[in-house]
């Protein structure tokens, strides 16, 4: 079946709430306006207001909500807008999610889901544009995912929603209207791997949400020259799963790690630091990365475009660390 | 305000509230000297002078019932329920402690009695008291969730988002604001336009009481009729009880902010000792039945003391434990 990754998160909604009583979505817009992506379309007409749940605009306040509600015994999915709009719920998330397990010695988990928009590319300027999900990632006690395919916006929802511990879902802006094939739904898609996305033996590629579709590019480009590049989805941003991109680095003893967000801090610096702490005899060059300039994201077309990690950037990263050919 | 009333209870039940406040009042007392041993480290906000508040209030929940609470929360927690000996082993870190001695001070859980800290962020209950209550509604439960909280926390964002959430979705939230006038040591009209803190509230739709915080039979008393309310109507309520600290905010605060003559005022309005005082005055005690009470709750500091003292260090091979739910 050929359906939008839009369509394919309103699918894993649909069956989340029907399945399970529950579970409920709130967030702002999510209900009349239909949300804000157009996600939660028509699900205020199927589940009603009890479940589609509009709220004020107040992160802070109904994430904090989320949390409550989900040491009360319901499984509520918080949608926030986009992720720059998190940080005005990020006391939330951070002091009590993923902290309460924690601070109150193991006898509450917060079985919450929270999904968001990130990422730039539609022009929407340095406040709607960000990638803040190497933060998230840098926190224990929270998971943190990112579906970049038509299967894992379709698949991840539900084994979040059965994780007993909080999960941040990432869902990259452009991706919405992405179109793909969905196979059959896959019973407890996996939130804990890595996948390769492409095979390859020269070069490993490490991308994850939409740098994963421009990573797949570069190795298209890469592969008209003769170079053949494994391409890595990480899926999971927390807990990482070191073992699947490991693997691939000994292999092809090179690796060049693709993020959206900043190279600062970012979570390539994370990846780029545990190959070198457990591969780095395997390595044959150094590790590069291709993230974002280290600028707010302008508006205009062209300077977001420069900004932002491009296939021809992510081959020339990859050129660098070949013998000439 | 209905400071000095007869106290209208029969003897049992005025003994009750004097037990709880004795309680709490001899374990603060303990844990302060048990800070200057360096038994107890970090922080530690003692609730002494506000005694009456929880004593008052808190039994007036029922079991089902849920509690958020701050930082300054060990009265709470030991009205509630929550065995002394936990506490004490909590606030010496030891792995006995309600919170298994990950939390300390500002971070009291308990599953069973519904405890949801214990949280030292200002304000930052508020919202996870608003979800405890959605929970409910949208499963049908009938219960209160109670939410206790400063008046520092009033000046936060999160407290307004809040109210309006509970108010909006009319949700059985009881927010207990309990004013002692000092945010650390900023003093409620130095950092509140607005010092009618219930004008705030109201402006929610959320109806309001003001209780005299100091006056054990006016907090039990107002309580009673504020947890009726919201059980039966289902919807919010703002309760402020005007309190006052009688120690510092901290171990560390050397109380630059206020005058000794202002912290004398409010000692004489101390919920203890006026307590008493009324209930030997209206003869259902004598000064026997204070020493045997007292005693008692000396005697049961004594044994948590002697509990935490013998309690385990959990070993450093479980760190990471607890972060996240095992498989």
């Amino acid at each position: 079946m050929r359906i939008t990754y839009r369509e394919a998160v309103r699918q894993a909604l649909r069956e989340a709430l029907t399945r399970d009583p529950r579970v409920f979505l709130m967030g702002e817009d999510v209900g009349k306006y239909g949300g804000t992506y157009a996600v939660s379309k028509r699900l205020l007409e199927e589940f009603g207001p009890r479940r589609i749940r509009d709220t004020p605009l107040s992160e802070l306040a109904f994430v904090g909500c989320g949390i409550g509600a989900a040491l009360g015994g319901t499984r509520p999915i918080v949608e926030v807008m986009t992720v720059n709009f998190s940080l005005l719920a990020l006391d939330q998330i951070v002091n009590n999610a993923a902290l309460l397990r924690h601070m109150s010695g193991g006898q509450f988990s917060v079985p919450l889901v929270i999904r968001m928009a990130t990422g730039a590319g539609r022009q929407l300027a340095a406040q709607h544009s960000h990638s803040l999900e190497g933060w998230y990632a840098h926190i224990p006690g929270i998971k943190v995912l990112a579906p970049a395919t038509i299967e894992d916006a379709r698949g991840m929802l539900a084994p979040a929603l059965a994780d007993p511990d909080p999960v941040l879902i990432f869902e990259h802006a452009l991706l919405y209207n992405m179109e793909g094939e969905l196979g059959a739904p896959e019973a407890g898609a996996d939130i804990a791997h890595a996948r390769v996305r492409r095979a390859g033996a020269d070069v490993t590629l490490i991308g994850y949400g939409a740098m994963l579709w421009k990573t797949l590019d570069a190795a298209e480009a890469l592969a008209a020259d003769g170079i053949s590049a494994e391409v890595i989805d990480l899926r999971v941003l927390r807990p990482l799963d070191d073992a699947t991109f490991l693997e691939s680095v000994r292999k092809t003893r090179r690796a060049v790690i693709v993020d959206e967000g900043w190279r600062s801090g970012s979570l390539a610096a994370e990846v780029s630091a545990r190959i070198m702490e457990q591969a780095f005899y395997d390595l044959d060059a150094p590790v590069a990365r291709v993230c974002s300039e280290e600028v707010p994201m302008p508006y205009p077309r062209h300077l977001e475009e420069a900004a932002l990690p491009q296939a021809p950037k992510i081959v020339t990263a990859v050129r660098a660390l070949l013998p000439r050919k | 305000m209905t400071s000095g009333l007869p106290v209208p209870y029969q003897r049992d039940e005025a003994l009750v509230l004097l037990r709880h406040m004795l309680r709490i009042r001899r374990f603060e007392e303990k844990c302060a000297e048990l800070y200057g041993q360096q038994k107890i480290r970090g922080f530690l906000h003692l609730y002494i002078g506000e005694e009456a508040v929880a004593a008052g209030a808190i039994p007036v929940l029922a079991p089902e019932d849920a509690l958020v609470c701050t930082y300054r929360e060990h009265g709470h927690a030991l009205v509630r329920g929550i065995a002394m000996n936990a506490l004490m082993a909590e606030m010496y870190g030891k792995r006995e402690g309600c919170s298994r001695g990950r939390g300390g001070s500002m971070h009291i859980y308990d599953a069973r009695t519904r405890f949801y800290g214990g949280n030292a962020i200002v304000g930052g209950g508020l919202p996870m008291a608003v979800g405890l209550a959605l929970a409910d509604d949208m499963q049908g439960i009938r219960r209160v969730t109670a939410c206790f909280f400063g008046e520092g926390a009033v000046a936060e964002g999160v407290f307004h988002e809040s109210m309006n959430l509970a108010a909006l979705w009319k949700l059985p939230v009881l927010f207990c604001c309990e004013n002692n006038l000092y945010a650390m040591g900023t003093r409620i009209d130095l950092s509140e336009s607005q010092t009618d803190l219930t004008v705030k509230a109201a402006s929610f739709g959320v109806p309001t009481r003001k209780v005299d915080g100091m006056d054990v039979v006016a907090v039990h008393a107002a309580a009673m009729e504020a947890v009726e309310y919201v059980r039966e109507r289902q919807s919010p309520l703002f309760v402020e009880f005007q309190t006052y600290r009688f120690r510092a905010h901290s171990m560390f605060d050397p109380e630059l902010y206020r005058d000794k003559a202002e912290v004398e005022e409010w000692k004489q309005r101390g919920p203890l000792h006026t307590y008493t005082d009324r209930l030997k005055a209206q003869g259902l005690m004598t000064e026997e039945d204070f020493q045997r009470l007292d005693g008692e709750a000396n005697a049961e500091v004594a044994a948590a003391v002697a509990y935490a003292e013998q309690g385990a260090w959990e070993p450093i091979e479980d760190l990471t434990r607890d972060v996240y739910t095992p498989p």
